[in-house]
């Protein structure tokens, strides 16, 4: 290890961390992790999913005890024994996943959040001044669930601000925003840092860390296996430290010509059952043989319902709005449309796409029970269905003990390649896939996308709904933009950039109101 | 020295089976205490209660007698319960099966024939489905919540039988009971041991048994039971319909509530009386849980419940522990057993964390 | 005036019959802010019934009595939560078996008190204030736990909207995972719930078998739990509307006693004696048909087992 640890500069560093390791049944998570942060730096934590950032995030914040190594706060040893612990001596953290009550108001998130009791309409008072010098426009009497994704990330970071943290964690902050959102996010983040806070920032986003961050550590299952100043590194150069070795990239066959359509939506619109929901509105868009669609948008904007009226989990109104190879299929259910050939991957794995409990042949049945001849009269023939998990644990290599592994037992990446595996191998002329490598390790997330490019070279139809820009700029022939619930027109992946698709997630293309009057409620992107 | 529960990767199958052993063993130790507590010899009452029942041929088809209804209630609520369905209302389904085959009983008084049995029984099951049709009408098209419908149509079928035997179905050379006359020779079930009460009703739980089995383990609409109740979301996914499992766990488990129902009028009662179940359908629900849901399992729980009945019966007479007790018994079963379920899927570790050490070389997946 | 005095006496008996359902839902109530689904109200009703009853007939105190039936409903409560919370159970099963298990202790209990006298909880006599027509007897002419239930109905309605231990309470039953992250005891705030929530059951049992018909039946409650349980649903968890579902059963009930007395009724006491049940259901089809509503009001975790990982 460098010799880092001890501070630099002027005085100790506001946190140091030796020695952490952190071991949980069957994994260690943490091993002896070593990491000094300097008063007024912006510094990367960098690492795949599972490399153990998670967890020395949680140790930090008092969330979880470490089973050994030293903490030490400006030169002080320190034991966080809980997240309230940490908030007083100036640890701040922005969640990952937000942490935020749905039905409650924006108020009373913030003061759940803060440890000094403070009445409501003081506190609303000066979530008005921090959001106002900070640039995070919030309305206190708001509920969180009329709030989109990244107003929720404010909220988050203003409750933060109010108990004036010295360090300011932030994990994966800008996963949920659109590129000029988080642009905006750094502006705040230098300014934070300007004024003398440390900022963690974690992060697998590698672009973002060399324009933002002073220094970088990286961690590797669950160790420290470098430190550099990721502006003198390249995007590469990072991949490669995180990975611990060389990055495969798909390979996409240059322009094969698109074939017949295979799935025509034609002024899809649904009104969303869920109190949280998003309405769909006048959504058109369709997927060629041959082709890859890439869906984006900031999630929130309507995904959910998108997907479930394309899976036939949620019915449309009209049975001519969703049509697959021809055929109206809006009022037909999951099953029915299976056996027209639609596959679908759902964003959830676990929960939606499979059954956790549940042994792998079983969950190769779940999707798998219409066709394949698995059930005969009303029985399932349990020799062809473990037959069918083999199949894809082989095909696929997935890495399971067999057909009776829980699902729940794999990892995230190795799960993923099942479902994908699943669907695939069900033969289908058109599949949809959302998110298909969130939170998929490097390996795993680079088979997946060989996996889709290959099935659309050999005429399938694939439609991918994903928050990841860079995911969908390396697959797809055309990207469109779902943007509270109305959708963008496709634009060509070699004719567009992030730029101009990170312009149309935040709703751009929704602006121009000449154009939205139009009846069919499409709009050109822009005047250009 | 704190106790923790340490997540198992997956699910222990030893401990599904060991569990509900276990948890018998405590009640058995439980309740010796509380008979101790209680004045009475613990080991004396123990031993009448699981032993003197089981010392004669009509005490061992007094077994059977008694398992009928837990067994032939608690493989349909199995159903339900593993899709989530929450049907408590089996008393009340047992009642209305009781009331529809014992009805037609009364309504062929004189015109029988060996038709009339069959008829009964059909119209038993009839009675059941459509008193469990009602939550299921209720759960799909209103959303009402069926454990709350279910119970509360069980109150309204007390009443309801209540009614008819005070009213319209009494007996007139009854004695002013609120009962009804016997039923004839053609309404009641046939007997499987001669001179005892061992009925048809057994081989119809047997039956249930099996036909739970097969649908459970080896049917399609056993498998979306199951991915129902797991996950709702899985389900809607691969395109099961969960108000077709609504409807079909509540008709199947009313239909043989109401099996059940009409086997102990038609059975060992004979006639309709205001009270034709010691709590069958409550128990019913012990039943299920502590047979893990699978068919196999209610049958080996539903003859210890049988056994707890008869046990409690014999305690009684022999000597004299208040019948009040099998409630307490039964309630305690069900507790431990939901306790000792935590094994299945924890392990229970005391103080701190394993050591780093102990797992260093298995540090490939993240946190 | 002969009419005037039985509306009064049938809106005295109704409030009567109205405050053991309003203890056990207000206690429910909190319970599942929480977002924990406790199923054996009916159970730790009887219980402490019985052993408010058989406190009061032993030492000769009320007090005694209700403070016995109070630490009842609270002991159980404390099982189903260390089952449910500490041991992961599910809620459902361990619900009913709560109930299973009450309505077998208490008549285990009660066995020796079946037909045992016992005089009713004294009611606050006021001067002057009792005495005044009409509004005598139905302001001021009830027992102590009457007004205690009203009462409660206003602290909780404050607590919950007005106090930061209420936020904290609603927010562990919004989403357990949040409140974790933030650093929230959820398992003790949701421990403190379900015994409060169980403490409000017993004394509801109390007032049942010490004030309302002081006597020891086995089963007195005949399905109220159940009923308390569906009027959380009935209120959208709100407190105000509880009091009002609670008043309105208790107006079914007792009209359903007066038609009884009747003669001019030819309907048969059975069937008149369904009513409570169906009016329970009605209320339920009328409520949950908007799923919408259920879905905003509802505690999002209610009956969702929480065990924080890593």
């Amino acid at each position: 290890m460098a010799s880092q640890s001890t501070a630099s500069g002027n005085g100790p560093p506001r946190l140091e961390l030796r020695g952490i390791t952190k071991a949980f049944p069957g994994c260690l998570a943490n091993e002896s992790v070593d990491l000094a942060l300097r008063p007024g730096e912006i510094h990367a934590l960098l690492g795949e999913n599972g490399a153990g950032k998670s967890t020395l995030v949680k140790i930090v914040y008092g969330v979880l005890r470490a089973d050994a190594g030293e903490v030490l706060w400006e030169g002080q040893p320190v034991s966080i024994g809980s997240p309230a612990e940490a908030r007083r001596l100036g640890v701040g953290l922005v969640f990952q996943h937000f942490s935020l009550f749905e039905s409650l108001t924006v108020a009373e998130n913030v003061s759940l959040g803060i440890d000094h009791k403070e009445p409501l309409d003081l506190l609303s008072a000066r979530i008005g001044e921090v959001s106002a010098r900070y640039g995070l426009a919030l309305d206190p009497q708001r509920e969180v669930h009329t709030l989109s994704v990244g107003e929720r990330q404010r909220v988050e970071i203003v409750r933060c601000l109010l108990q004036n943290p010295r360090l300011l964690i932030m994990d994966e902050p800008t996963s949920v925003l659109t590129p000029q959102e988080a642009d905006k996010l750094f502006e705040t983040l230098r300014r934070l840092a300007s004024e003398g806070v440390t900022i963690l920032y974690i992060s697998h986003k590698l672009d973002e860390i060399r324009a933002l961050c002073d220094r970088a550590t990286v961690m590797r299952g669950g160790r420290v296996v470098g430190a550099c100043d990721p502006r003198q590194e390249t995007a590469r150069s990072l991949a490669e430290m995180m990975i611990g070795g060389v990055l495969a990239e798909p390979k996409r066959a240059a322009g094969g010509k698109p074939g017949e359509p295979l799935l025509v939506v034609d002024h899809l619109s649904t009104t969303s059952d869920d109190p949280f929901g998003t309405d769909i509105r006048h959504v058109s868009f369709t997927v060629h043989a041959g082709e890859i669609f890439g869906i984006a948008g900031v999630a929130g904007n309507g995904q959910a319902e998108l997907l479930a009226a394309m899976s036939g989990e949620r019915l449309s109104p009209t049975d001519a709005a969703v049509r697959i190879g021809g055929e109206p299929v809006g009022h037909w259910g999951p099953s029915r449309r299976r056996n027209a050939g639609l596959a679908f991957v759902p964003e959830e794995r676990m929960g939606h796409g499979s059954v956790p409990e549940m042994s792998l042949a079983d969950n190769a049945l779940l999707s798998g029970h219409g066709g394949q001849g698995l059930v005969k009269r009303g029985l399932i023939r349990l020799d062809l269905v473990r037959h069918a998990a083999e199949t894809i644990i082989d095909t696929f290599r997935v890495v399971a003990t067999g057909h009776h592994a829980e699902a729940r037992s794999l990892s995230g990446g190795n799960l993923q390649k099942f479902i994908i595996g699943r669907e695939i191998l069900q033969q289908p002329k058109l599949l949809i896939a959302a998110a298909p490598t969130w939170g998929v390790d490097a390996g795993a997330a680079a088979a997946i996308h060989q996996a889709l490019i290959d099935l659309a070279e050999q005429g399938v139809g694939v439609l991918i709904v994903s928050q990841d820009l860079d995911e969908l700029f390396a697959i797809c022939d055309r990207i469109a933009v779902l943007f509270h619930g109305r959708l963008s027109e496709p634009l060509a992946t070699h004719d567009t950039d992030v730029e101009r698709i990170g312009l149309l997630m935040g709703g751009l293309f929704d602006q121009p109101p000449d154009e939205a009057a139009d009846q069919s409620g499409r709009t050109h992107a822009d005047p250009a | 020295m704190p106790i923790r529960l340490e997540p198992r990767g997956e699910a222990s199958v030893a401990w599904v089976y060991l569990t509900p052993v276990l948890a018998v063993g405590l009640t058995v130790i439980a309740g010796g205490v509380l008979f101790a507590a209680l004045g009475f010899d613990p080991f004396r009452t123990l031993h009448a209660i699981f032993v003197e029942p089981l010392t004669s041929l009509y005490g061992l088809t007094e077994l059977g007698v008694k398992a009928t209804p837990l067994v032939l209630i608690a493989i349909g609520l199995s159903f339900g319960f593993r899709a989530n369905v929450w049907n408590i209302g089996a008393e009340g389904q047992l009642t209305l099966g009781a009331i529809f085959g014992g009805g037609l009983a009364l309504w062929f008084y004189g015109q029988e024939g060996p038709w009339l049995l069959p008829a009964m029984i059909l119209a038993g099951a009839v009675g059941g489905a459509l008193w469990a049709a009602i939550p299921a009408f209720l759960k799909t098209h209103f959303n009402a919540n069926e454990i709350l419908t279910s119970l509360m149509l069980t109150y309204v079928a007390t009443q309801l039988l209540a009614f008819l035997g005070y009213g319209p179905w009494r007996y007139p050379d009854g004695f002013n009971f609120p009962q009804s006359r016997m039923f004839c020779y053609d309404a009641t079930m046939p007997l499987l041991v001669p001179g005892t009460r061992l009925h048809l009703g057994f081989g119809f739980a047997l039956f249930a048994v099996a036909g739970g089995w097969l649908l459970i383990a080896r049917t399609l609409i056993g498998f979306q039971i199951k991915v129902i109740g797991l996950t709702s979301a899985a389900a809607a996914y691969a395109g099961f319909n969960r108000n077709r499992i609504i409807w079909f766990t509540l008709l199947t488990g009313g239909g043989l509530a109401g099996i059940a129902g009409l086997s102990e009028v038609a059975g060992p009662i004979g006639q309709l009386v205001p009270s034709i179940s010691p709590g069958y359908g409550f128990t019913a629900i012990i039943v299920a849980f502590l047979g893990r849901l699978h068919p196999l399992g209610i049958l080996a729980a539903g003859t210890l419940m049988a056994l707890s009945y008869l046990g409690a019966e014999s305690a009684q007479i022999i000597i004299g522990l208040p019948l009040a007790a099998t409630g307490v018994f039964q309630g305690m079963l069900l507790f431990f057993l939901l306790a000792c379920d935590v094994l299945i899927r924890f392990r229970l570790r005391l103080g701190r964390p394993v050591p780093a050490a102990a797992v260093a070389k298995s540090a490939e997946a993240g946190a | 005036m002969e009419m005037l005095d039985l509306t009064v006496a049938v809106l005295v008996s109704t409030i009567a019959a109205a405050t053991p359902l309003l203890f056990a839902a207000l206690g429910e109530l909190i319970t599942e802010k929480a977002g924990v689904l406790n199923l054996g109200v009916e159970g730790m009703m009887l219980v402490g019934a019985i052993s408010g009853f058989a406190t009061a007939v032993t030492t000769g105190s009320a007090t005694l009595g209700i403070l016995a039936a109070v630490l009842a409903g609270a002991g159980l409560a404390l099982l189903f939560a260390v089952l449910t919370l500490s041991l992961l159970a599910n809620q459902v099963a361990t619900g009913l078996a709560l109930t299973i298990f009450g309505i077998g202790l208490s008549s285990l209990i009660g066995r020796g008190y079946v037909g045992t006298p016992l005089d009713r909880l004294p009611r606050l006599d006021l001067p002057v204030l009792s005495d005044l027509p009409v509004l005598g007897p139905l302001l001021f002419g009830h027992d102590a736990l009457v007004y205690l239930s009203v009462a409660l109905v206003f602290a909780i309605a404050w607590f919950l909207g007005r106090t930061r231990p209420g936020l904290v309470l609603r927010a562990v039953g919004e989403s357990h995972d949040a409140a974790h992250a933030i650093g929230y005891s959820v398992i003790a705030i949701r421990y403190a719930a379900v015994v409060f929530g169980g403490a409000l059951s017993g004394l509801a049992g109390a007032y049942l078998s010490l004030a309302y018909t002081p006597l020891w039946i086995e089963n007195m409650t005949a399905g109220r739990g159940w009923i308390a349980l569906a009027l959380v649903v009935f209120s959208t968890w709100k407190p105000g509307r509880v009091l009002l579902g609670a008043y309105l059963f208790g107006g079914v009930t007792i009209l359903q006693f007066h038609a009884q007395n009747m003669a001019a009724f030819q309907v048969p006491s059975q069937i008149l004696a369904m009513l409570p049940y169906l009016a329970t259901i009605a209320v339920l089809v009328l409520i949950s048909r908007d799923v919408t509503r259920i879905r905003l009001n509802a505690p999002a975790c209610l009956g969702k087992v929480f065990h924080p990982a890593g």
